[in-house]
């Protein structure tokens, strides 16, 4: 009946954060959601598999810090230009996750934090070419990507 | 006190936000190709979308709220629509 | 222009004053290094400043004002925060593999060419397709 139960749920509470919650917004929300879910039911028959609820939220606080971090990186470059010895070049990394919803959330982490952009995965032979706007060491930049981020969605989507 | 605080730090947030519209329109109109004028497209309707809540705050009226909501919606689809173009040549296959 | 005819108190007003600075402030330089950076690779991180913390900056200083003012529900905001975090990585990825393609396909160097092992194997004497 209700193939995707969290989404359906989300949809509902867009529909009344927009609207007002009136019993007639709840109705209509419901009604729109659970069309919704059953169109997105026939788009994309896998479901993610998420294992631990809670490092979900471990990730969101990390990327929030290197978010705001990663801002001030980047308006000092802008400003200042860069420091001797920093360059910005594209970057080869091996990743070990292969799960859908795993990739699209590190995708969304990295791009969202500027100074770095994710520009291309191969599923082939599971590389991603990144572009870093302000490099020092190569090995140190795909070590912290490897450490901070990989491992807790490894975790999460188990 | 606080109204002027309210009043200078809105009114400098809303140039500011209008000089970097301007910047990503020379950004679009310069190029050189045209990928930079689609992020230059993409850069002018987030700040478009910027400063029209900065209006919100400034008026304490909450219709420019789904005017922002709306620009960033259809914001969105035109970037990707463009940017499939440019990768494929057509929009919908 | 016409202020808000609520009286603020001065921590609410000095603290939106100061998120709707911090966000403007880095959205414009945003887009000077939008201006200011050489190649297209560069300028696409200079963006991302705008719509990572200048659309934060700007929504925290309205969800400020519009709860201590409180003449609505504060949800707008975060509904626009959200929803621009989730997309804009969607457009750039989108657009820089159009860049890719693009950078590729003419042969203009600055691009890096995609590794011998992710294409299909070229067997010795077969026709390639004529690919310059």
């Amino acid at each position: 009946m209700l193939p995707y139960p969290i989404l359906t749920v989300f949809l509902i509470l867009m529909w009344l954060l927009l609207n007002g919650f009136t019993l007639g917004h709840f109705v209509l929300g419901t009604l729109v959601a659970v069309f919704a879910s059953w169109g997105m039911a026939s788009l994309r028959p896998d479901k993610p598999k998420i294992r631990k609820w809670h490092l979900l939220f471990k990730l969101f606080g990390i990327a929030f810090y290197d978010i705001i971090r990663s801002n001030l990186a980047v308006a000092a470059v802008i400003l200042r230009g860069r420091p001797k010895g920093h360059v910005s070049s594209f970057l080869l990394l091996p990743l070990e996750i292969e799960d859908r919803t795993a990739l699209a959330l590190l995708a969304v982490i990295l791009t969202s934090t500027p100074g770095s952009a994710w520009l291309e995965y191969d599923s082939h032979d599971r590389t991603v070419l990144l572009h870093v706007l302000d490099l020092v060491d190569e090995e140190q930049w795909i070590d912290t990507i490897k450490n901070r981020y990989e491992k807790l969605l490894v975790e999460i989507f188990a | 006190m606080s109204a002027i605080i309210l009043f200078t730090a809105v009114s400098i947030a809303q140039l500011m936000l209008a000089a970097a519209m301007a910047i990503a329109f020379v950004r679009m109109f310069r190029g050189p190709r045209a990928q930079d004028r689609i992020i230059g497209l993409d850069a002018l309707y987030v700040n478009a979308m910027l400063l029209l809540v900065t209006f919100g705050i400034g008026t304490g009226r909450v219709i420019y709220f789904e005017a922002a909501l709306v620009i960033g919606m259809l914001g969105f689809v035109a970037t990707v629509a463009l940017a499939k173009f440019l990768m494929r040549g057509e929009v919908i296959e | 222009m016409i202020l808000a005819p609520a009286d603020l108190p001065l921590w609410a007003a000095i603290a939106v004053a100061f998120f709707l600075l911090f966000g403007a402030s880095l959205t414009l330089i945003g887009a000077i290094g939008f201006l200011k950076l050489p190649t297209f690779y560069e300028r696409i991180h200079a963006p991302t400043l705008g719509t990572s913390w200048g659309v934060g900056g700007v929504m925290l200083a309205s969800m400020i004002f519009f709860s201590v003012t409180s003449s609505r529900l504060v949800v707008h905001e975060v509904l626009i925060g959200l929803f621009i975090t989730v997309t804009t990585p969607v457009t750039f990825m989108l657009l820089a593999r159009a860049a890719l393609h693009r950078d590729r396909a003419e042969n203009t160097g600055y691009a890096p060419e995609k590794k011998k092992a992710s294409l299909p194997v070229q067997e010795e004497g077969q026709i390639r397709p004529a690919d310059n």
